[in-house]
């Protein structure tokens, strides 16, 4: 045997150990591959021969493999073998190849269990170290359950190595097998008071990632981390305590109130960077907290925002960007305070460092007001220009965006710098992924804002004219999408409507929904045109202007997209049957000639007058009609339609959506009313589609079917989600109804009182000035009036109309007249509010492991014993005693305070959710049941110490139960809340044994099954 | 938490990885690959903290990273950690190998990888913090060294002995002359 040790070690000498294979694999650089597949060869060799040490210098060597990239799993089970291994250094190589390597999914797992079993029992400590650090790796739920028990006898080891790995442990057991947090959760919370401070430090480290997830249920442990915080000067505790602190100070605004002081304290007093800066977060978690109530805490807000300078101005550029981070926390509750560090902030935004520039941009949302708005995204510009990586580039347009558009462009104060801004942006970035976000900001402005639209069609004229098509990102094609729409939506206000056209017709390589957008568009625009004709009585360029749209959508119907092939041939017929008409009123007129000397020109424009007085002259009139139905398919306002609207619609009683109207399905017009929430274009453009199918087949219907089914498009309109982008503030107040009259004469007003405004000279443009931006002009123009401005002083006034409308004008003074509206109404079906919040659940994740652990874990608290006990004295005596101020600790106090309370709502509310009342109930003296508690109290109360262990078990089980339950169904039917009570009431008597037994014999050792149970008698209560 | 750690040279060469939540071993080349591409571009002179990295983690994750001559320490965690103090434990744990190694080089990562495994072990469990203070983390590291030379005993002497002429090796020698390999040759000697 000796021998063949000997042996073994001998031959082993030749094998290549892990440092011979490193370099082997440097010295073989070109070929690598090949060289480790040769190794991995030598290494299956290896792994077969029986001695011990070399199968575990082939494990070492695969470790080093697989950090390589090279998959190991196949030797599993020779990596089991080595960790089985008797030998120390064999075991560590062994588990350090498991930890790499295996998984909790891995199959092989169940054939550690005993051994694992075996190490974490070890004399050794090292082997149990060894093991716990490997086991923490790849744990599986069976290994959890199968080895919880071992690793909680390890927390109370003598050996403080073996208890601090044990708490760690218990952390990944719980996370793999949630029902293990309750019975080890007492022992867990003795480990915060271990004498040695790693355990200590551990247990919280523990408990803080527990909270982090279920911080309610952690809550009544704040008085012990209270005292920790205040005693301990281990840094890495406290910033995991203060971190927790943070965690629980939104459930309980009375704690943070208590945590303020200490923290100033602290953050006068440390000198470590990371505490203080700890300190300072969780500050700031606490005045969030309490903002609502406590205004008088300026005082902690200026000192952490002079803290955050302090760290912002720091040459460490690692300060600088968590005082940015912790900046960007304040900003969300009290602006004010950051706004007056705005110099810092806007000096960070040009920081060589991106990391903190990202974060500056965070702040920037908080910092731009009317005044400074131009300035700032003039900065932005200027970056994108200079940026390197597309991730900042587009981070930078996003925030340009945001900053204009929060709280409905509250701070621009001239939309046609925004567009301006907008068309640079479309410039700047072509290869931006938020192209969409630009088309829906053009959208939004062109809807909402009416006086900019004039201004908006020439710019999306020229933006069409000149968008280079091929060079551009598929997103960026997007802003075609919009301009194309808003072109033809307000063709009116079009210059040159004619040249728009043709640049619409111009052939291009675009996807199909975009180009089926253009053809619509280019109905809308023909439309127009066609009517001023009619009203200028120049037949003969109608003429001309029919064949030359037929001619050019012809390109369009042979597109291989079967949407744009529809929308062009619709159109196509459309025009067709137009200038048909034409052909045969020119011979009817040449019969008119014959009769009255007049041309042509003249008959068809006395038929137009005689049309409307009486219509049954019959050819020309049909013309007219033609292009006056054209003109109603695309009349009518068109308003910002809620994002939820659609959802919100209640289904009118007896409809069934799923029945079919008409029998078996035919054909697409289901399209229309299909949701389809992300794919905004693609999903509009199908809509249209289905509106597009009926204005085709209105040619051939009567008035009254056109008036209908314009009435139904409106109301489709109003109804559809997808007609513009959300609003992000808008009140209860705006609740309109859809497409009401009202509401297109409200727009009208608006006209009228922006008619006389002078914008004329701002539309000119175009032409730019070398080396200034367009969007530049803008700023030096403002920034000239405001000089004006000074000269002729003048109060401010800000103006709101009943309506909501939101001026933006508080500084254009001089003519007192507001330049530009923001249009925010919005259509929403009665009686629903906007701000209706119904997208929280979608942040549920179902494979979060946390969700398991949130258990009631019935923590006790420091006072709550002496709670129990008053509670024991005054439940047979009708609890008619005053309370007794127990203690002069007010956290204390308030504790007992909030479980009043929640008393109070159990009683209440005895159908709610195990979850919420499960702890009031297991503290409530039994006021609902009292009369039966009483009952079976004094049947409890002489029961022997041996009964009382009977129980125990049971009891167990019991809660076990309700566990289950706990995590089944939230709702409790009447049957299970029965079964609650009673084990409620059985809890009672348990904790009644255990007082009479104190009372008793002054004994303390009942600690036994209540901790079981998680309920902890400290004996210094004891009378 | 800490999601994983990373240590790669200047040319992204894994020396360490130690991924505390399951990956297969492509996924784990990419994301190692990811991260180098992330923090080599970043100058000397920048914060050590950067967001993304879209393979590992979410929102909720940051890579904390120190660059250190030719090699980068990364740790990504996740926000219950304290940027700050993982700042200091990637500090405590290159002091830690420094200590360990004598003047710690990139050659002792590479050939030692199991070594700096076992140091890491002693700092950080299943993604938890275990230890910080260095000077339990030395003797800890000791007392188990301390148990593998006694068990190697007698009997590993003939096998120490051929891989410290291996270790010798000339051409690799001439190789690497400009690393400090010989006196970490000389040093395996005396063990």
């Amino acid at each position: 045997m000796a021998l063949k040790k000997v042996k073994g070690n001998f031959e082993r000498m030749f094998d290549k150990n892990l440092t011979d294979l490193v370099r082997g694999i440097r010295n073989n650089k070109d070929n690598e591959a090949k060289y480790i597949a040769q190794c991995i060869e030598e290494i299956k060799l290896e792994l077969r021969q029986d001695n011990i040490s070399v199968k575990c210098n082939a494990v070492a060597k695969l470790t080093y493999i697989q950090m390589l990239g090279y998959d190991i799993s196949w030797a599993g089970f020779n990596i089991i073998e080595v960790m089985s291994s008797s030998r120390f250094t064999c075991k560590r190589i062994g588990y350090l190849a498991a930890s790499q390597c295996f998984h909790p999914e891995s199959e092989l797992l169940m054939l550690t269990t005993n051994m694992i079993r075996k190490d974490l029992n070890s004399q050794n400590q090292y082997d149990a170290g060894v093991a716990l650090s490997g086991l923490s790796c790849f744990i599986s739920p069976d290994l959890s359950r199968d080895l919880a028990n071992d690793i909680m006898t390890l927390m109370s080891s003598t050996k403080p190595y073996l208890r601090m790995k044990a708490v760690l442990m218990m952390y990944k057991v719980f996370l793999r097998y949630p029902e293990a947090l309750r019975p080890a959760f007492p022992k867990l919370k003795e480990k915060l008071e271990d004498p040695d401070p790693g355990v200590q430090s551990a247990a919280v480290n523990v408990i803080c990632e527990l909270a982090r997830k279920n911080p309610k249920n952690y809550l009544p442990l704040a008085p012990v981390f209270f005292k920790l915080m205040t005693t301990s000067t281990n840094n890495w505790m406290l910033i995991k305590i203060i971190k927790l602190f943070g965690a629980l100070t939104p459930l309980e605004p009375r704690l943070g109130k208590k945590l303020i002081e200490p923290l100033t304290n602290l953050i006068h007093s440390t000198s470590a960077m990371s505490l203080l800066y700890e300190c300072i977060n969780t500050v700031i978690a606490v005045l969030i907290s309490i903002s609502s109530g406590m205004p008088n805490h300026s005082a902690s807000i200026q000192l952490c925002v002079q803290k955050l300078r302090i760290l912002i101005e720091d040459s460490d550029q690692n300060l600088k960007y968590l005082g940015l981070l912790a900046m960007s926390k304040i900003l969300k509750t009290h602006p004010k305070s950051v706004q007056e560090h705005k110099d810092l902030i806007l000096a960070c935004l040009d920081d060589k460092d991106e990391s903190i520039r990202l974060r500056s941009l965070d702040l920037l949302y908080g910092m731009v007001s009317k005044k400074n708005l131009m300035e700032i995204v003039k900065r932005l510009l200027g970056h994108m220009e200079r940026a390197e990586g597309s991730l900042y580039r587009d981070e930078l347009l996003y925030k340009v965006i945001e900053i204009c558009s929060q709280s409905s462009y509250l701070y621009v104060t001239n939309f046609e710098w925004y567009l301006t801004v907008l068309v640079e942006l479309i410039q700047l970035e072509a290869g931006s992924k938020h192209g969409r976000l630009i088309a829906e900001q053009l959208l939004d402005v062109a809807i909402r804002v009416p006086v900019v639209r004039q201004f908006a069609v020439n710019e999306m004229t020229n933006l069409l004219d000149t968008f280079p098509v091929s060079s551009q990102s598929h997103s960026m094609y997007e802003v075609l999408y919009a301009a194309a729409w808003i072109v033809g939506e307000f063709s009116n206000d079009l210059e040159d409507a004619e040249k728009t056209l043709n640049i619409l017709l111009r052939p291009r390589q675009l996807p199909g929904h975009i180009q089926g957008v253009f053809v619509q568009n280019v109905t809308k625009i023909f439309t127009r045109l066609a009517t001023t004709c009619l009203e200028s009585e120049d037949v003969e360029s109608l003429i001309r202007l029919c064949n030359h749209v037929l001619e050019k959508l012809q390109t369009f119907s042979s597109i291989n997209d079967i949407e744009v092939q529809e929308r062009a041939n619709s159109a196509c017929i459309l025009i067709e049957m137009l200038r048909s008409q034409f052909h045969v009123s020119d011979s009817r007129s040449e019969l008119y000639n014959k009769n009255q000397t007049k041309t042509s020109f003249d008959i068809i424009s006395t038929d137009d007058n005689k049309n409307l007085a009486k219509p049954l002259t019959v050819i020309p009139t049909f013309a007219i009609e033609i292009v006056q139905e054209m003109a109603l398919l695309f009349d009518g306002e068109l308003i910002p339609v809620a994002p939820k609207a659609q959802r919100k619609v209640p289904l009118p009683e007896g409809l069934d959506l799923d029945e079919w109207i008409n029998g078996p399905p035919e054909d697409e017009s289901s399209n229309s009313s299909q949701e389809d929430k992300d794919e905004l274009f693609i999903s509009a453009a199908h809509s249209e589609e289905g509106t597009l199918g009926k204005r085709r087949k209105s040619e051939e219907l009567t008035p009254e079917q056109i008036e209908r089914n314009r009435m139904a498009r409106l109301i489709e309109q109003s109804h559809n989600p997808h007609y513009l982008k959300s609003l992000p503030s808008v009140t209860d107040g705006n609740k309109q109804k859809p497409a009401s009259a009202s509401n297109s004469n409200y727009n009208v007003d608006q006209y009228d009182n922006i008619d006389d405004i002078p914008i004329s000279e701002l539309s000119l443009d175009v032409p730019l000035q070398i080396g200034v931006k367009r969007s530049d002009r803008y700023l030096m123009q403002e920034k000239t009036i405001n000089k004006e401005k000074k000269k002729h002083k003048k109060s401010k006034k800000s103006k709101k109309t009943k309506n909501k409308v939101a001026y933006s004008s508080s500084e254009s003074e001089d003519d007192s007249k507001p330049l530009h509206i923001v249009n925010t109404t919005m259509d929403m079906p009665e009686g629903v509010a906007l701000s209706d919040s119904e997208d929280k659940d979608s942040k549920f994740d179902p494979n979060d492991p946390h969700r398991a652990l949130n258990i009631e874990l019935d923590i006790p608290d420091l006072e709550e014993p002496k709670t129990r006990k008053r509670e024991a004295k005054s439940a047979p005596s009708n609890q008619n005693n005053n309370p007794v101020t127990m203690s002069s600790d007010t956290i204390s106090n308030k504790k007992k305070e909030k479980k009043k309370s929640k008393e109070k709502d159990s009683v209440a509310l005895k159908s709610e959710s195990i979850e919420t009342t499960e702890a009031s109930k297991t503290h409530t003296k039994s006021k609902t049941k009292k009369k039966s508690h009483n009952a079976k109290n004094t049947n409890l109360l002489d029961i022997s110490p041996e009964n009382e262990e009977s129980l125990a078990p049971m009891s167990v089980t019991v809660e076990k139960q309700k566990k289950d339950k706990s995590h089944k169904s939230k709702d409790i039917s009447g049957e299970d809340y029965i079964k609650k009570k009673e084990k409620k009431s059985k809890r009672h008597h348990h904790r009644y044994e255990g007082k009479e037994k104190k009372k008793d014999s002054n004994a303390s050792s009942i600690g036994g099954y209540e901790e079981a149970i998680g309920i902890s008698t400290p004996s210094k209560e004891i009378i | 938490m800490i999601k994983a750690i990373l240590v790669f040279n200047n040319h992204g060469k894994p020396r360490l990885s130690k991924f505390y939540q399951y990956f297969n071993e492509d996924m784990q080349q990419q994301i190692i690959k990811e991260t180098f591409q992330l923090v080599s571009k970043r100058e000397d002179n920048v914060c050590n903290f950067l967001e993304g990295g879209s393979l590992i983690g979410g929102s909720d994750y940051k890579l904390i990273y120190r660059h250190y001559a030719t090699l980068y320490f990364v740790f990504c965690v996740d926000s219950s950690e304290s940027e700050l103090g993982i700042l200091d434990l990637i500090q405590v744990f290159v002091e830690t190998l420094d200590k360990c190694f004598e003047n710690v080089c990139e050659l002792d990562l590479i050939f030692h990888a199991d070594a700096v495994h076992h140091i890491l072990a002693e700092l950080v469990m299943g993604g938890m913090v275990l230890q910080t203070n260095m000077t339990d983390i030395l003797a800890r590291i000791e007392e188990q060294n301390k148990l593998v030379k006694q068990e190697a005993g007698i009997s590993a002497a003939p096998a120490r002995a051929v891989s410290a002429v291996k270790s010798m090796n000339i051409p690799q020698q001439i190789k690497d002359i400009k690393l400090p390999d010989l006196p970490q040759a000389i040093k395996d000697l005396k063990f």
